[in-house]
């Protein structure tokens, strides 16, 4: 069997009396898309959080094709190829969308940052342009990010994450502000953004509609612990999950 | 315009602007000197504040220059004007490579702080440190040039204002290809969001450092130039209200040309020349309502009257040094 | 022993009137968020006005201990008329801008204040002695003092009770403590927030002024005393929490023991000893000992 992707044991963490993670076991193999849902609080972002080294966990351990993250920041947790999107998108906001991914491609290669080629030089604008493109946003290059609207920026935001190519890809409720009809064009988008739709992907997300169309597998989250794991037909009959998650809607 | 171009056209600038040097009488050739020199530690200041980060203790690298420079002065007798600010730069380099590290760490009120509590430390030491004077400080000799002494005071007063004005330019110069470089990019976006920055892979304190050390670069520099034009070093150098000063020059300036920098270090030294010659004790109160006057009209400084707000596809956006709150979600 | 003591009074007697500035510095910047540099302004002012005082009710052959009350009573009338004035007038315009603004703000009123206090006064010390020698000199184990100089010592606690009675037992004083926690939700819940603001920063000009008034009769009175006296009650209010009471109190005695040990024992450490203890607390505890905030960091 090959090694997960990314591989968790026994995770757990409290913050006060909330308890966030309680010995969350998690393999992940290569490609899988896997959706993480439950309610506000259940630990979804607290598991991505940790997974990307912004959180330390209190107790257990998470692997990245086996090797240990250990205590690594979120930069070095980046520089091993895990790469995130946030809920509520993280840009520059009084840079354009094209610096916004050229800070994210220049961040990407392997060369130190120099202080003297211009910004867009060494194909660094070309890629951004390129990433822009992947997801419909060249007409927005040159606009500030700050006159942009909500579920444009998610998409800047989806897009900085993806200037790495990375391993692991975690998005943080990638649809939500994006209108009902853009949902599924966004989706698509993104999926195949990423090594035309083989990468390993994990999103947090609360539109089940999403999550029965993109998703491999489902895991569910309740208060801190894994409710559910398995394929979405399975997960989202399940009778505790529709209790304590989707609230019995399917 | 090529970059090339660009470039070549700034360097005639300076050469003009030294030219220009030998036509306009004293009183305008000290007091372009003087401006030369706090426009140098101004502009490090706006370097460094593009990262969010607003320095209000340069005073420690500028005392640290001038009491380098002032020290080498004395024990090896290095008198040569060039070799002075180059060893000012690196005086305030090398406390900024030191320092930079440690509070990299720290952001907004904090930062600013930080650096006025450093700065202070170092005037409280060198007040109380009698070898250096204590707060009287000590004079030193006229400085030469190539090994040339200038013995008439206009010559040397003009071989002042050229040291200064070419050592002022060529900062200029290098902060303009900096600011539009992958460092003053990521820079801004350090200013932006230096949680996201991370999560790009870079580190963001290491982005701060960088324009840090830059800032003391100058600062050490300015020291050494204002060393050699009072001719004379004292503590005052690192006092929080020298420090302020030069931060005034900056927030006037705003942050989106480096010629914005030069003028509003003229603008001061005029304002102060004119309130001095016409009404004694009344600079400081002319400066207040001036700065008051900029808050009001001019939020993005004096760089905002000329640079228009429609950007070229490839130039970073206007920055305010002062950012509006609430800007950035 | 009588070494050890001599610290501690001259450290307690520093400690406060420095108390009494950094009060009213903590108080508008708990309150309204704003770091005041032109705050040693108003102490200087305080203290020239206090001389004027002093002087005028001599002049008049008025009774020392009249011309003490008269001196504390109009300053504070004085400075809360130009803190309302100012707030008002000056700093509400740029409320809701970035922090720096304001900072930068106060900046350009100190800068306006030092040239305005040299226009009125001059620039030459003046002086305000006459009140110094109203508690006589007291021996006290061996030790030979001031009577004023001690007597500060109740005075600055007298303030500070009263600060902090007004503060946690006046309805008044328990709607200012909410802005200082949430000024929104306290304008959501109704509260008269410029009302607030306006008392606030009026009290901490008196606050301001009257450390001047108190100190006027033992210094002497000279350009350069705003300068000095706003690093120091910043070093102070940083130290012990920004916007925290107990903080400033605890800042004072830190920083008037400070001073006074160096004084006695280290006199080189004096002056930077004060900003190294800023630096550290920034570094370490950048809150302050006090202050429940943390500091964003990476």
């Amino acid at each position: 069997m090959t090694t997960p992707v990314l591989s968790v044991h026994g995770l757990g963490k409290r913050f006060g009396a909330v308890v966030a993670a309680d010995n969350i076991n998690i393999d992940i193999p290569a490609g899988q898309k896997v959706s993480l849902i439950g309610a506000n609080g259940a630990g979804k972002t607290t598991f991505v959080n940790m997974v990307t080294g912004y959180t330390k966990p209190d107790s257990g351990q998470i692997n990245l094709d086996g090797s240990p993250l250990g205590k690594r920041s979120p930069r070095d947790v980046a520089k091993l190829g895990i790469s995130r999107s946030f809920q509520i998108p993280q840009l520059f906001i009084e840079l354009s969308t094209a610096e916004n991914l050229t800070v994210a491609v220049s961040s990407a290669t392997d060369r130190p940052l120099s202080g003297v080629a211009p910004a867009e030089a060494n194909g660094c604008r070309d890629q951004a342009l390129a990433l822009l493109d992947r997801f419909g946003l060249a007409a927005h290059a040159d606009r500030p990010v700050s006159e942009l609207a909500g579920g444009v920026r998610k998409l800047v935001d989806i897009a900085m994450a993806l200037a790495r190519r990375p391993k692991l890809l975690l998005l943080d409720e990638p649809t939500s502000g994006v209108s009902a009809e853009e949902k599924f064009a966004t989706m698509d988008r993104v999926i195949h953004a990423v090594s035309g739709g083989a990468a390993t992907i994990v999103f947090v997300e609360h539109d089940m509609d999403i999550v029965s169309k993109y998703a491999d597998r489902v895991v569910a989250f309740y208060n801190g612990r894994i409710l559910a794991d398995g394929i979405p037909d399975q997960v989202l009959k399940d009778a505790e999950v529709r209790r304590y998650v989707t609230g019995g809607a399917r | 315009m090529t970059r090339s171009t660009y470039l070549f056209s700034l360097v005639c600038l300076i050469i003009a602007a030294v030219l220009f040097g030998r036509v306009i009488p004293a009183w305008t050739l000290s007091l372009a000197t003087v401006a030369a020199s706090n426009a140098l530690i101004a502009l490090g200041i706006v370097v460094l504040s593009r990262t969010g980060n607003v320095s209000f203790g340069q005073g420690l690298f500028f005392a640290a220059g001038g009491y380098g420079v002032a020290l080498l002065a004395h024990s090896w007798g290095i008198t040569d004007a060039v070799l002075q600010v180059v060893i000012g730069a690196v005086c305030g380099g090398v406390l900024g490579l030191i320092i930079g590290p440690l509070i990299a760490r720290y952001t907004g009120i904090f930062f600013g702080m930080l650096t006025l509590a450093l700065s202070m430390v170092l005037y409280g030491a060198l007040v109380k440190t009698t070898v250096l004077g204590g707060s009287d400080g000590f004079n030193v000799g006229r400085p030469t040039l190539f090994g040339t002494a200038f013995t008439d005071p206009r010559d040397a007063d003009f071989m002042l204002y050229a040291v200064s004005v070419v050592a002022t330019g060529l900062a200029g110069i290098a902060a303009t290809v900096f600011f539009r470089s992958q460092l003053g990019l990521m820079s801004l976006a350090v200013r932006e969001n230096n949680l996201r920055v991370e999560y790009l892979g870079t580190s963001a304190n290491r982005i701060v450092t960088i324009n840090f050390v830059i800032a003391a670069i100058f600062a050490g520099a300015s020291g050494a130039l204002s060393l050699m034009a009072q001719r004379h070093i004292d503590p005052q150098f690192a006092y929080w209200t020298t420090s302020g000063e030069f931060v005034f020059i900056a927030i006037l300036a705003g942050s989106q040309s480096v010629a914005a920098v030069f003028v509003a270090s003229l603008a001061l030294e005029l304002v102060r020349s004119f309130s001095n010659l016409y009404l004694p004790n009344t600079w400081q109160l002319v400066l207040g309502l001036f700065l008051l006057a900029v808050i009001l009209f001019l939020p993005r400084g004096i760089g905002s009257l000329w640079t228009s707000a429609k950007r070229k596809p490839n130039e970073p956006p206007p920055s305010p040094v002062i950012v509006e709150k609430g800007s950035a979600t | 022993m009588n070494f050890f003591l001599t610290i501690i009074l001259d450290g307690l007697i520093e400690a406060s009137w420095l108390f009494i500035v950094a009060l009213g510095l903590t108080l508008v910047f708990g309150v309204l968020k704003i770091l005041n540099i032109a705050h040693g302004s108003f102490y200087a002012l305080g203290a020239y006005l206090a001389a004027t005082a002093v002087t005028f009710v001599a002049a008049r052959g008025l009774p020392p201990a009249l011309g003490f009350v008269v001196m504390l009573v109009s300053v504070a009338i004085i400075a809360a008329l130009i803190g309302l004035v100012l707030e008002r007038g000056l700093l509400k315009m740029f409320y809701g801008r970035d922090e720096v603004v304001l900072l930068l703000v106060t900046y350009a009123v100190f800068l306006m204040l030092e040239d305005i206090t040299k226009l009125i006064w001059g620039v030459n010390p003046i002086y305000a002695n006459q009140p110094y020698e109203l508690f006589g000199n007291v021996e006290f184990a061996g030790l030979f003092y001031v009577g004023y100089d001690l007597a500060l010592i109740p005075m600055s606690i007298a303030i500070g009770l009263a600060v902090w009675f007004g503060l946690n037992r006046t309805v008044t004083g328990k709607i200012v403590s909410a802005v200082i926690h949430n000024a929104e939700m306290s304008a959501s819940m109704g509260v008269r927030i410029n009302r607030v603001y306006a008392i606030a920063f009026a009290v901490g000009v008196l606050l301001a002024a009257l450390a001047g008034a108190l100190t006027a009769p033992k210094i002497s009175v000279q350009p350069g005393l705003s300068s000095e006296v706003i690093i120091l009650s910043f070093a102070i209010v940083v130290i012990g929490g920004l916007g925290s009471v107990e903080g400033a109190a605890v800042g004072a005695i830190l920083v008037g023991m400070a001073r006074a040990a160096s004084v006695h024992l280290l006199p080189q450490a004096e002056l930077f000893m004060i900003y190294l203890i800023m630096a550290a607390v920034l570094m370490f505890k950048p809150e302050g000992l006090f202050r429940r905030e943390t500091a964003r960091r990476i």
